[in-house]
C-alpha cells in the first residue's frame, strides 16, 4: 500500500478514509464543494485535519487530533508533488529550469539536474521547447511542461487537481495520452469530474458527495453500474434508488421500475438501483395502454438543447428525444408527460 | 487597433492640474535658474562638499543594506503571517513614514543616547553611538526603512503564494522557496523599494541632526552640509543641492523601471 488517507475536517465538513495502492492511480470524483481538493489538500500537507492520518510507503507524514502525537510533515518533505489547474510555471525560468526545480531542490548538480529535466521534457512531447519562457508557451504546451516538472521531482505520490479542467478541448485528447502513459504504473490521486479521465487514467475511482465516500471500486464497474445520482450523472445515466420488491425497484416516492436483474438474484427489501439510458425513454403526452413496460409520470422540469436531440428533464431522471418528437409533442417545463422504457434496457442491481 | 476614446474629463479639472504640476517644478527650474554655472565646478568640489558627499554616499548605502537586512523580513512576516496584533505592528512598524524626523531623532536619542533606555547598557558594553556615523546610519535606517516595507509587502501580497506552494510541493525548503521563488517573482517591488529607501536615506536631515548632530566629516552629511551654507556661502548650497535633485531624479527613473518591469 503506497498510501493510507483518513481524514476529518470540520471546518469543510470533509471525512474521507481511502488507500492508494503501490503503482496505482484513484480518480476522485465528486460534484463542486464535495471535498475533493481538501482530501488533496490534507495529502500535500496544505491543509491541518481536525483528525486525520496519512501514511505515505510507510511514512507517517500526519498523524493529528486528540490522542494523537500532531505530526505534520511540512509540505515539501512528503515527496507528493502537485499539479493543478493551471500551470503556475514559474515565470522568471524557463522550460528547462522549470522543470530543473525539483532535482535542483533535492540537491542534484546543475547539468544533472539539467540533463533530467531535458528527458522529461522529452517524454511529455516538448522537448524542443525547453529554452522557452512560460509566457512564450501555450496552455496545453505550458501543462505539460508542468506535468514534466512534477515527475522531474520524483514523488512518492503525484497529486492531480482536474489537470485538465483549464484547457482547450482541441489539446485534451493528446494531452490525456500523455497522461495515461505517464501515469501507467505510478501511484497518484486524480481529481477530476470527467468521467473519461477517470476511465482512461485510473485503476479505480471513489466518489465522494458532501464530503464523504458514497461508492468506490474499479472505475469501469462504477460508471457502468453506479450506485449515487453524482455517479449516475457522470455517467449519463437515470438512476432510481429504491427496495427490490415483488420483482421491481420501488423508490421512496412510489415510482416502481422492471428491469433486468444483473450480478446476483435480490432479496425482497433489499436496497437496489435501476439505471437506464436517456436514449431508451420514449416520452409520451397520454397514458400507454397494457404494455409491459415501464411507464413513468413525471413532470417537465426543463428543456435542454443536446446537439441534434433534446434533453427533457424531469426531476433527477432525463430522456433524450429528436427536436421533431419535441416539437410534436408540444414539451414545456411544467407539464406532466410519461417516460416509458422497457424493461429488456434498464439495469437492477444491489447498491451495496 | 486604435485604442478606444477615453470618457471625457471635466475641462475644469486641467487647471488646478496644471497649477499643481507648475507648483511641483517651478521651483527646480528656479534652482537652476540660480546656480552659478561659472563656479559650478569648484563649488561642489570643494573640501567640505565633497567630504559632505561622501558621508552621505557611505551612510545611505549602509542604512540602505540595513533596511534589506531587517526589512525584508519583516515584510515576509507582515505578508504572510497572520497572528494577534498583526495590523497594530503594521501601522506601528510604518510610523516613520509619518512622524516629523525631528521627533523620530529625539525617539533614537532617548533610546541609544548615553542617558537612553539602552544606553546604560551601551555604555557597559563600550559603544557609544550618538553624535556618531553610525548615529547617522541608524537615522536614516529608522526612516527609510518603511518605504522597503511597504513596497515590498504590497509586492509580496499581490504576487500571493500560489508559486510557492507549487514549488514546496516539488520539494523546496523554505529558504529555497525564498531564494529561488519568492525574491526573483517579487524583485521589481523589492528593487523600486531599495532605491526609495536609499533616496530617503540620502535626504534625510531632521533625526540626522537631532540625534547625530553636525559634527564635520562625522555626521555632517550633504543636507546638513547644504543647510550650513545656506547661510555662509548661498552659492554652494544651491550647487549642492542641483546635485540632490540630480541624485532624486535617477532614483525616480530607476524605481519606475522597477515597476515597469512588474
Amino acid at each position: 500500500m503506497t498510501l493510507e488517507l483518513a481524514c476529518d475536517v470540520a471546518e469543510r465538513d470533509v471525512g474521507v478514509a481511502f488507500e492508494v495502492a503501490t503503482g496505482e492511480t484513484l480518480a476522485v470524483l465528486g460534484p463542486n464543494g464535495s471535498g475533493k481538493s481538501t482530501v488533496l489538500g490534507v495529502a500535500a500537507g496544505l491543509v491541518a485535519p481536525d483528525t486525520g492520518r496519512v501514511v505515505l510507503e510507510g511514512r507517517v507524514l500526519t498523524d493529528v487530533g486528540p490522542g494523537r502525537p500532531g505530526l505534520l510533515v511540512p509540505p515539501h518533505d512528503r515527496r507528493t508533488a502537485l499539479l493543478g489547474q493551471d500551470p503556475l510555471l514559474f515565470p522568471h525560468l524557463d522550460a528547462l529550469e522549470n522543470v530543473a526545480f525539483g532535482p535542483r531542490s533535492a540537491g542534484a548538480g546543475r547539468s544533472a539536474a539539467r540533463r533530467s529535466a531535458q528527458r522529461w521534457l522529452d517524454e511529455v512531447g516538448v522537448g524542443e521547447l525547453a529554452h522557452r519562457r512560460p509566457a512564450q508557451l501555450s496552455g496545453g504546451q505550458a501543462q505539460r511542461v508542468a506535468v514534466a516538472r512534477a515527475l522531474a521531482a520524483a514523488p512518492a505520490l503525484l497529486l492531480l487537481d482536474e489537470p485538465m479542467s483549464a484547457l482547450d478541448v482541441a489539446v485534451l485528447p493528446a494531452l490525456r495520452q500523455t497522461l495515461r502513459r505517464v501515469l501507467a504504473g505510478r501511484s497518484a490521486v486524480l481529481v477530476t469530474h470527467d468521467p473519461l479521465d477517470a476511465l482512461l487514467l485510473a485503476d479505480r475511482v471513489v466518489v465522494l458527495s458532501e464530503g464523504r465516500v458514497v461508492e468506490q471500486g474499479v472505475a469501469t464497474e462504477v460508471l457502468s453500474r453506479p450506485r449515487s445520482p453524482f455517479a449516475a450523472r457522470l455517467a449519463g445515466l437515470n438512476l432510481v434508488s429504491g427496495t427490490w420488491r415483488d420483482g421491481c425497484v420501488e423508490a421512496p416516492d412510489g415510482l416502481r421500475v422492471h428491469g433486468q436483474v444483473e450480478g446476483g438474484p435480490l432479496a425482497q427489501g433489499e436496497a437496489a438501483i435501476a439505471t437506464f439510458r436517456p436514449a431508451a425513454v420514449a416520452v409520451y403526452r397520454d397514458p400507454v395502454e397494457g404494455s409491459p413496460r415501464n411507464e413513468l409520470t413525471v413532470t417537465v422540469s426543463e428543456l435542454e438543447p443536446l446537439a441534434d436531440l433534446v434533453r427533457v428533464h424531469a426531476g433527477p431522471l432525463h430522456a433524450d428525444v429528436t427536436v421533431q418528437a419535441a416539437a410534436e409533442l408540444e414539451l414545456a417545463a411544467g407539464q406532466v408527460v410519461r417516460f416509458v422504457v422497457k424493461a429488456t434496457e434498464v439495469s437492477v442491481y444491489s447498491r451495496s | 487597433m486604435t485604442a478606444p476614446r477615453p470618457v471625457d474629463l471635466p475641462r475644469w479639472v486641467y487647471v488646478p492640474a496644471l497649477a499643481g504640476a507648475t507648483f511641483v517644478l517651478l521651483p527646480l527650474v528656479a534652482i537652476l535658474a540660480k546656480v552659478d554655472w561659472a563656479n559650478f565646478g569648484a563649488l561642489i568640489t570643494s573640501e567640505d562638499s565633497r567630504t559632505a558627499f561622501w558621508l552621505s554616499l557611505k551612510t545611505s548605502t549602509a542604512s540602505t543594506v540595513l533596511c534589506l537586512v531587517f526589512g525584508v523580513p519583516l515584510a515576509l512576516v507582515l505578508a504572510r503571517r497572520e497572528f494577534p496584533g498583526l495590523s497594530v505592528l503594521r501601522s506601528l512598524v510604518l510610523l516613520p513614514l509619518v512622524l516629523p524626523p525631528v521627533v523620530g531623532g529625539l525617539a533614537l536619542l532617548y533610546t541609544f543616547g548615553r542617558r537612553g533606555l539602552l544606553g546604560g547598557a551601551m555604555e557597559v558594553l563600550g559603544v557609544q553611538v550618538a553624535f556618531s556615523t553610525i548615529a547617522v546610519v541608524m537615522a536614516q535606517t529608522f526612516v527609510a526603512m518603511p518605504f522597503l516595507v511597504v513596497s515590498l509587502e504590497g509586492a509580496l501580497r499581490t504576487a500571493g503564494q500560489r508559486y510557492e506552494v507549487v514549488a514546496a510541493s516539488l520539494g523546496a525548503g523554505p529558504t529555497t522557496v525564498f531564494r529561488r521563488i519568492t525574491i526573483p517573482l517579487v524583485l521589481p517591488g523589492l528593487v523600486s523599494g531599495t532605491v526609495l529607501s536609499f533616496a530617503r536615506a540620502l535626504g534625510e536631515f531632521g533625526a540626522t541632526i537631532t540625534f547625530a548632530g553636525s559634527l564635520q566629516g562625522r555626521t555632517r552629511t550633504l543636507p546638513l552640509e547644504i543647510y550650513l551654507q545656506r547661510e555662509t556661502d548661498p552659492d554652494a548650497a544651491v550647487a549642492l543641492s542641483l546635485v540632490l535633485v540630480v541624485v532624486a531624479v535617477l532614483v525616480i527613473g530607476f524605481a519606475r523601471q522597477g515597476r515597469g518591469a512588474l
